[in-house]
């Protein structure tokens, strides 16, 4: 609780205004990140997973801002001229982006890139800066000539350490994660996820949100978890006990659906989920998983409020106390 | 050769001896990558069998040659026993085809958007089943096998209908025909988490009741390890290791399996944190490994273990 919480959401909404209506992609999210502490955030598509790290960074059309606050070292991002925000990005708040193979420009050499990157955020591009582009390189088991390839010459897994050396190359307070490992093979998964906590543990970076599907891999590298169905929050806590003990029956049955090392077909059937997440666009109240929630009564028409079970480990759902809990592998 | 013995007798399906596939890229200079070196494997009925690799490993390249999108460079690869390569001609080939089959990675790229789905189901019986004059209840059947409504989703296009839909579509097309082998290349790699079990236990279950063979691309081991009996592995092109599944992920023994099985993200259980990993120090490994064992001549073969590894 001592940790100061270097960013802070509340009832925070963000829609895609489009021609049809308003595509409410984060409808109401509160959360918080604490100083030091790597947040996963996982979802399956479609669940406003991206669109939360495109609204604390980008704040791009169609996406709108609609209401609530995102208080970061506590600046509303939101309202924030853009001049302002201009001078936290890279510096204070710094962005991995999806599809980071394709973030490097293909004509450029990495060291072009770099030298770019730093003049457009006025940051000199002397010796000393390059020794520390070579050192954080080190780090990563890059070698110095690097700087003078194209990207066309490096792996993909090559290209995911340049692309998150470069994004946290300002030591930023805060860095969002998104889908870094989900191009990546299985060794080079291990390895971004691994530098990420490495970054962390060293200082480098104050604190993460590692947003990504694979909540397998967020087990490894997260400290607290929060799940998103369909542009609300269903539950956040520590990663240990919501693994091993999810309250919310979107949380139980996506757990209950991963496949482990260890279990096999014959001996035990893992099942999914029926049906598939609702249309987003003019969505009305309600609780977003009663379409395939074999709970659902009336009162799910209703939008659940948030309950706390204990200090960290909250969840938005009517029915939580009778569906009891369910333990899990 | 093959380590992979049968307990009942059963005669491969599919057998692969020693197949390779070399890709020549470049206009004046031949460029020469070899997509698969000496692989040899076998297939048996009933049976599921993942095919484990990172990318550029070749498993998409193996998935092809059995389905004779490409032709080996040398080697053979036999169906029941009939060298491939030499069928030719359009009945033969329609023949072969009405018991091979494949589906992919990409559902809503494998559909033509402009034909609804009803349409995609008459191309495959003008094409395999001339003589078939029940279409409309074999179709109705073949759906409902797989879980889909045949009323709500025959006259649907491609893009009125989920990713998940479009997979069982995609299974269902291919068992319109009495198919022997499946190949299902990276099938539900872009599936979420929630979806993509459902289509999986189809996959076994049809595999079983049919007494097919399902050759399962992927790159996700734990997948792997809950749908499959048997597991091969690939490393750059070559098979590293193969064998029953169960003792493959109990007790690897190439470096490169070993290290993939430690990097697989588990909730099971959690990384070694006091391991400094590093990716390409598992090159090491193995050149060490393959010293080690280099007495053993090329192919060594643990016939008790199911491993193979080449030295060369």
């Amino acid at each position: 609780m001592s940790a100061e919480k270097i960013l802070k959401l509340e009832e925070l909404r963000a829609y895609y205004r489009v021609l049809k209506g308003d595509v409410k992609a984060l409808d109401g999210v509160s959360l918080h990140v604490k100083r030091g502490e790597i947040l996963g955030v996982a979802g399956e598509s479609g669940c406003g997973k991206s669109t939360l790290a495109n609204t604390l960074i980008l704040r791009k059309r169609p996406l709108q801002h609609i209401s609530g606050k995102a208080l970061f070292l506590g600046k509303d991002l939101m309202t924030m001229p853009e001049e302002e925000f201009r001078k936290m990005r890279f510096r204070q708040i710094s962005i991995i982006p999806q599809y980071a193979l394709d973030a490097l420009s293909p004509t450029k050499k990495i060291r072009t890139f770099i030298t770019d990157m730093a003049h457009e955020h006025e940051i000199e591009t002397n010796a000393a800066f390059f020794g520390k582009v070579a050192e954080r390189f080190a780090m990563v088991n890059l070698d110095q000539n690097v700087l003078n390839k194209y990207p066309i010459e490096l792996s993909g897994g090559m290209k995911q350490r340049v692309v998150m050396i470069i994004s946290t190359l300002m030591n930023p307070d805060l860095v969002i994660a998104d889908e870094i490992t989900s191009a990546l093979d299985v060794s080079s998964q291990r390895f971004a996820a691994t530098m990420l906590m490495e970054l962390r543990d060293q200082g480098i970076i104050g604190s993460a949100i590692f947003i990504t599907h694979d909540i397998s891999i967020l087990y490894q590298v997260a400290d607290r978890l929060l799940i998103m169905y369909a542009g609300h929050v269903v539950e956040t806590g520590p990663v240990e006990e919501l693994i091993q003990n999810p309250r919310h029956p979107y949380t139980q049955a996506l757990i209950r659906s991963l496949p482990k090392v260890g279990a096999q077909i014959t001996e035990e059937r893992l099942e999914g989920i029926k049906g598939t997440p609702p249309e987003l666009l003019d969505i009305g109240s309600g609780c977003r998983f009663r379409f395939r929630c074999p709970y659902q009564t009336e009162k799910c028409l209703q939008t659940p409020e948030t309950t706390h079970i204990n200090e960290n480990h909250s969840l938005a759902c009517w029915h939580f106390e009778e569906i009891g809990s369910e333990r899990v592998g | 050769m093959s380590a992979l013995v049968d307990k009942q007798g059963k005669t491969p399906i599919i057998a692969a001896e020693n197949l390779s596939k070399t890709f020549s890229s470049g206009v004046f200079i031949r460029e020469k990558t070899a997509a698969v070196q000496g692989a040899s494997f076998e297939m048996f009925p009933g049976t599921v069998f993942s095919l484990i690799g990172e990318s550029g490993s070749g498993k998409t390249t193996i998935g092809k040659l059995i389905l004779k999108l490409i032709k080996p460079t040398s080697g053979r690869l036999l169906y029941r026993g009939q060298d491939i390569t030499e069928i030719k001609g359009k009945n033969a080939l329609r023949n072969y085809y009405r018991k091979v089959q494949g589906i992919f990675q990409d559902p809503f790229s494998s559909f033509n958007p402009l034909f609804r789905v009803d349409r995609v189901f008459d191309m495959v019986y003008d094409v395999f089943l001339p003589h078939e004059k029940n279409r409309a209840e074999r179709t109705a059947e073949v759906l409902k096998s797989v879980n889909l409504n045949p009323e709500r989703i025959l006259h649907q296009f491609p893009h009125q209908l989920s990713g998940g839909q479009l997979q069982r579509l995609l299974i269902a097309r291919s068992l319109l025909l009495d198919v022997d082998v499946l190949v299902a290349d990276e099938l539900i790699s872009m599936l979420d988490a929630s979806t993509r079990m459902g289509i999986l236990n189809l996959l076994v279950d049809i595999c079983h009741e049919r007494g097919m063979s399902i050759l399962f691309i992927t790159h996700d081991l734990a997948l792997g390890y809950y749908i499959s009996d048997y597991t091969l592995i690939m490393h750059r092109g070559r098979l590293v290791e193969k064998g029953a599944t169960e003792k493959i992920y109990n007790n690897p023994v190439h470096p490169y399996t070993k290290m993939l099985f430690n990097s697989v993200p588990d909730i099971g259980h959690k990384w070694d944190k006091n391991e400094k990993f590093i990716p390409e120090h598992v090159d090491r490994e193995i050149d060490a490994f393959y010293r080690k064992n280099s007495g053993q001549g090329f192919d060594y073969v643990d016939t008790d273990h199911g491993v193979l590894f080449s030295l060369e």
